[in-house]
């Protein structure tokens, strides 16, 4: 009886337990259910978007470098085919064996397999190390013979940048190297299209115009597994090319200019007098940039850096010489423009027994026997620097300053598209106080007025400065790429309008202008200055007249210039020492600046030859030749204008 | 005494037993297998090879085995009840010493035609033990402290030999097993409140015991993120599985998660996050529902059962089973830490699969013996 009861006892309590369980189970069952609920739908675009990240892994794919032409659509810049070989990580087992394998086929340098470490160090499991930029055919086809041995790597036909042209033209286009943090800090395109092995411009065009240049990378989306394989492409987001560039660099002068400059140091610019196209920008010496594109050895390297003519500065714009006597039309321009003097102004000089005295100090002619008396016309042509010592103290440096600045100097020509370029030196008693905390002297005018002393420009300045006289005195914008919005017929129309407008009352205190506004008071001043450098070519006793053209066609106007590079001694003056003689570091640099043709002035350059002795000796000369070539291909020139302006 | 039980054993007719066949039962472990012979082919990307292979065969064996051995007497089971525990215990003590290690544990004993996982076994065991042991307790004696002690002791030999494995989860689910039993029989209520008290406790002794691996699951349980490419890494791939799967899932043999390799553990504990990954939440709720239809069916059975031993055993079965199936699940949507516990005939597994066989073929013997008076 107990038994019977107890065992109904027994049930009610099992029944009633498993009732709870039951219940309880239900509320599990409630808790799972509202878990996946919330995973698989409250949350499931979380989850969605966390899966494809798991299984869809971006390459990027290397943007191609935009192709850039001289200004009759001469490549100078474009992308080549190279033999690489890559190594694909995942499909390494033993990277030491591998590298030592590739090394005996393809013939590592030791420097090279230590950049390779540390660049897998770098990279991630599932990378593409890139082994050899560029190997020779030989190199390739002797890797492709070896493949099934080499586990993971790649033969790869790939593009780099290749200059055609490569010396001649270093300066104006720079040349392409690994991108490094900097670069990628600096420059948001860069970092937008990074992909390991991207090549960036690191000086020149390449560098200035690394944004329109560079393109845009590619994306390929594979599906990866766990382990990072490829499984399968998903889709090919195909990269982009650069924009192509057009410079305003005439190939054949440049080259030409490369030419004329070889074995010197040295520079030549050529710049269109009404657009400011720079037509040729030379500096020597050079270097081959296609040494840099895939790192260059330090051997190379040493011998750039190690050369006592400095190739990498490039010296049409880095460069800082004194002007010498190639300021003194813009000193008697100065004086003419204030009224200081007029043309008959008229200076006696009397050779190297008589100098020019002042305050006790002697400045000296370049002329041992003197000039006699000189006039302006002729002080300029046969560049007398008692002349120009008088019109100096007579004007002041604050004037001859403000006229200088106006023309072009002591202001970077191509503002900051060239990181490299200089601004240069224009003195005045302003600038001495800021910058020196000292007061002008009077004896620094003087010699300021034969471009000497605290004076200092770039080639390029010097160029600017010629074209803006010779363009009748009107500001002119520089320019390296061509822009279809610098036409030569309105710059042309709006100086004609220049002309004809009334002087503004500032125009002797102001110095800066505008683009094409007119920047003299007097018409007439400025034309006797251009007459006298026409002189100074073409006339006896010019100083550059061994180097003038006979034929009308080519006949040109120019200054000639020798630059101290130390003070002459009055034992120097003794000695009068030939410039063979003279230590190289020593002699004087010689300056030439011109434009052509005389009658219709198009075109104004500047010649530069580091311590070639005098300007009429060593740079003149190479301006007849650049001249003929400028001109002959004029014509060429302005049909190429004509035919960008119609396609435009 | 327990052994003299009289058998006055009803006799049954051949057919009287085929009638009493629960075919519905049968039909849904059928569709519960199939399922996951689909997911084991899905594990291997569509292709018939090793584990579909293995696992396919395992379940045809084990499922013939459950139907044979469902006409096994229900009275046999409770007779050998405690053979079939020392048998697990001996075989428990085997794996010490013979026992084949495997990714840091050593939980497998080689028969030459399978490994066995005597935990697995265990787990069933335990439940029959208990369920026998029960049977013959008067309802007022169950709370005396003898009645209290000797159940224990039976439930912490094994749960002390598969920690040692080290098997943490498999451990917790026999105890669990165990405790339903106890609490089924009608233990008081008072000392499992005392006993989870002490366990709180002792938590912190508890986790100092703990292995390293096991420690940093517990803390990755709480924070996944903690150690994404290391302990972390599983739950957070099988939160996005289940997550991408979404309302209908990705479809079958289209989970990318398994597909692609990012699922650890695909074919065994993380079974159910592929099947969800695939068939979404839809089909997540019918697996679920197939194994509730399954656990209503043996609490069926159990409750029209006349025996003691036959309810105590059907009840807490069904509850083991549910929490097996709740451990795993709650385990891969990240609601309980990874413990290492299978989905019952879902996951790749041979001693799993066996003792879940095991055990419905007793749940089924119960339902064909139902009028058998076991040891009364």
């Amino acid at each position: 009886m107990i038994k019977k009861t107890d065992n109904l006892n027994k049930n009610k309590i099992i029944s009633r337990r498993l009732f709870i369980l039951v219940a309880a189970k239900i509320g599990l069952l409630g808790i799972v259910t509202s878990r996946l609920y919330n995973l698989q739908i409250s949350e499931k675009q979380k989850y969605e978007v966390l899966s494809d990240k798991n299984r869809i892994r971006e390459w990027k794919t290397p943007p191609q470098r935009g192709i850039i032409t001289d200004y009759f659509n001469n490549v100078i810049a474009d992308n080549r085919r190279v033999y690489q070989v890559h190594l694909s990580l995942e499909e390494v087992s033993n990277f030491n064996n591998s590298i030592f394998k590739l090394k005996n086929i393809i013939n590592l340098k030791e420097d090279e397999i230590k950049k390779i470490y540390e660049n897998k160090e770098k990279s991630k499991p599932w990378d593409t190390l890139i082994i050899s930029e560029n190997l020779s055919w030989n190199e390739f086809s002797k890797l492709n013979l070896y493949l099934h041995e080499l586990e993971g790597a790649k033969p790869v036909l790939s593009t780099s940048r290749h200059y055609p042209y490569s010396n001649d033209l270093v300066h104006v286009i720079g040349y392409v190297g690994d991108a490094t943090t900097k670069d990628i800090q600096n420059k948001k395109k860069i970092e937008e299209n990074f992909v390991p092995g991207l090549k960036v411009g690191k000086i020149g065009i390449e560098n200035s115009k690394d944004t329109d240049l560079i393109g845009n990378h590619g994306t390929k989306r594979y599906e990866v597994n766990a382990s990072g394989k490829k499984i399968s492409e998903i889709s090919y987001n195909k990269e982009t090319q650069g924009e192509n560039l057009r410079t305003t660099i005439d190939l054949e002068i440049q080259q030409l200019a490369q030419e004329l400059l070889k074995k010197k140091a040295g520079s030549i610019c050529v710049m269109d007098i009404y657009t400011g196209e720079v037509i040729t920008m030379a500096s020597s010496p050079t270097y081959d940039p296609n040494k840099f594109t895939h790192g260059i050895s330090t051997k190379d390297w040493n011998e750039i850096k190690n050369n006592k003519l400095r190739p990498l500065l490039n010296k049409s714009l880095a460069g800082l010489y004194s002007p010498g006597s190639t300021i003194k039309p813009l000193v008697a321009l100065a004086a003419l423009e204030y009224g200081i003097i007029d043309q008959k102004f008229k200076v006696n000089c009397k050779g190297h027994d008589h100098p020019y005295e002042l305050y006790g100090e002697r400045y000296h002619c370049w002329k041992k026997n003197g000039h006699g008396i000189m006039s302006m016309r002729n002080a300029i042509k046969q560049s007398c620097d008692i002349y120009f010592y008088e019109v100096a103290r007579l004007l002041g440096v604050d004037k001859l300053s403000l006229i200088a600045k106006r023309y072009g100097l002591g202001s970077k020509v191509l503002e900051d598209f060239f990181s490299e370029e200089k601004k240069g030196i224009v003195p005045s008693t302003k600038w001495k106080k800021q910058v020196l905390e000292q007061s002008w002297y009077l004896g620094e005018t003087v010699i300021t007025g034969i471009g000497q002393g605290y004076i200092q420009t770039t080639p390029l300045q010097l160029c600017l400065m010629t074209a803006q006289l010779a363009n009748g005195g009107y500001k002119i914008k520089p320019n390296l790429i061509y822009d279809k919005e610098i036409d030569l017929d309105k710059i042309k129309s709006k100086i004609e309008s220049e002309k004809n407008k009334s002087v503004s009352k500032n125009i002797l205190k102001d110095h800066k202008f505008k683009h094409y506004e007119r920047l003299y008071r007097n018409p007439n001043n400025l034309k006797l200055v251009l007459d006298a450098m026409y002189g100074s070519t073409n006339e006896q006793f010019g100083t550059s007249f061994r180097s003038r053209h006979k034929e009308d066609k080519y006949k040109f106007a120019g200054k000639t210039g020798t630059s101290q590079v130390k003070r002459i001694t009055d034992q120097d003056r003794e000695l009068d020492l030939e410039l063979e003689e003279i230590e190289y570091k020593s002699r004087d640099h010689a300056l030439f600046v011109a434009f052509a043709p005389y009658d219709k002035p198009r075109y104004a350059l500047s010649v530069l030859i580091e311590h070639g002795g005098s300007g009429s000796k060593a740079a003149a000369p190479l301006a007849n030749k650049l001249i003929k070539k400028i001109l002959d291909r004029h014509e060429l020139r302005e049909k190429i204008r004509e035919d960008l302006k119609k396609f435009a | 005494m327990i052994l003299s039980t009289s058998l006055n054993s009803t006799s049954y007719s051949f057919f009287d037993k085929l009638k009493a066949v629960d075919y519905f039962l049968i039909i849904i472990v059928a569709i519960i297998g199939s399922m996951s012979v689909f997911s084991i082919y899905s594990t291997e990307n569509g292709n018939f090879s090793f584990y579909t292979k293995n696992h396919l065969t395992r379940f045809l064996i084990f499922f013939s085995m459950f139907l044979v051995l469902s006409f096994v007497r229900v009275s046999f089971w409770y007779r050998q009840a405690y053979i079939f525990y020392i048998l697990g215990i001996l075989l428990l003590l085997l794996v010490i010493f013979f026992g084949i290690s495997a990714s840091g544990s050593k939980r497998w004993l080689n028969f030459f035609i399978m490994n066995l996982q005597p935990s697995e076994l265990m787990k069933i065991a335990i439940i029959v033990c208990f369920a026998r042991y029960y049977h013959r307790i008067q309802s007022s004696d169950i709370q005396s402290y003898k009645y209290l002690l000797q159940p224990i002791i039976l439930l912490l030999i094994p749960c002390y030999l598969v920690i040692t494995q080290p098997d943490l989860g498999t451990a917790i689910l026999i105890a669990g097993s165990g405790l339903v039993v106890i609490w089924l029989a009608g233990l008081n209520l008072k000392y499992f409140i005392y006993s989870g008290l002490i366990l709180l406790v002792s938590l912190p002794f508890v986790i100092s015991i703990l292995k390293p691996y096991q420690k940093s699951r517990i803390l990755t349980f709480f924070n996944p993120d903690r150690d994404p490419l290391g302990a972390g890494y599983q739950i957070i791939q099988s939160k996005i599985a289940i997550g991408s799967g979404g309302l209908i899932g990705k479809g079958f043999l289209q989970g990318t998660q398994s597909y692609l390799e990012f699922l650890p553990e695909k074919h065994t504990d993380f079974i159910f996050t592929l099947f969800s990954e695939e068939f979404g939440f839809l089909g997540s709720i019918v697996l679920i529902l197939f194994y509730a239809l399954l656990i209503y069916r043996i609490i069926r059975i159990g409750s029209s059962s006349r025996s003691f031993f036959a309810k105590l055993y059907c009840f807490g079965f069904a509850s083991a089973l549910f929490l097996y199936i709740f451990v795993n699940i709650a385990m891969v949507v990240g609601l309980l830490p990874i413990v290492g516990a299978p989905l019952p005939i879902m996951s790749y597994g041979g001693s799993s699969m066996l003792s879940i066989m095991l055990g419905l073929s007793i749940v089924m013997s119960c339902k064909i013996y139902s009028r058998d008076p076991i040891g009364n």
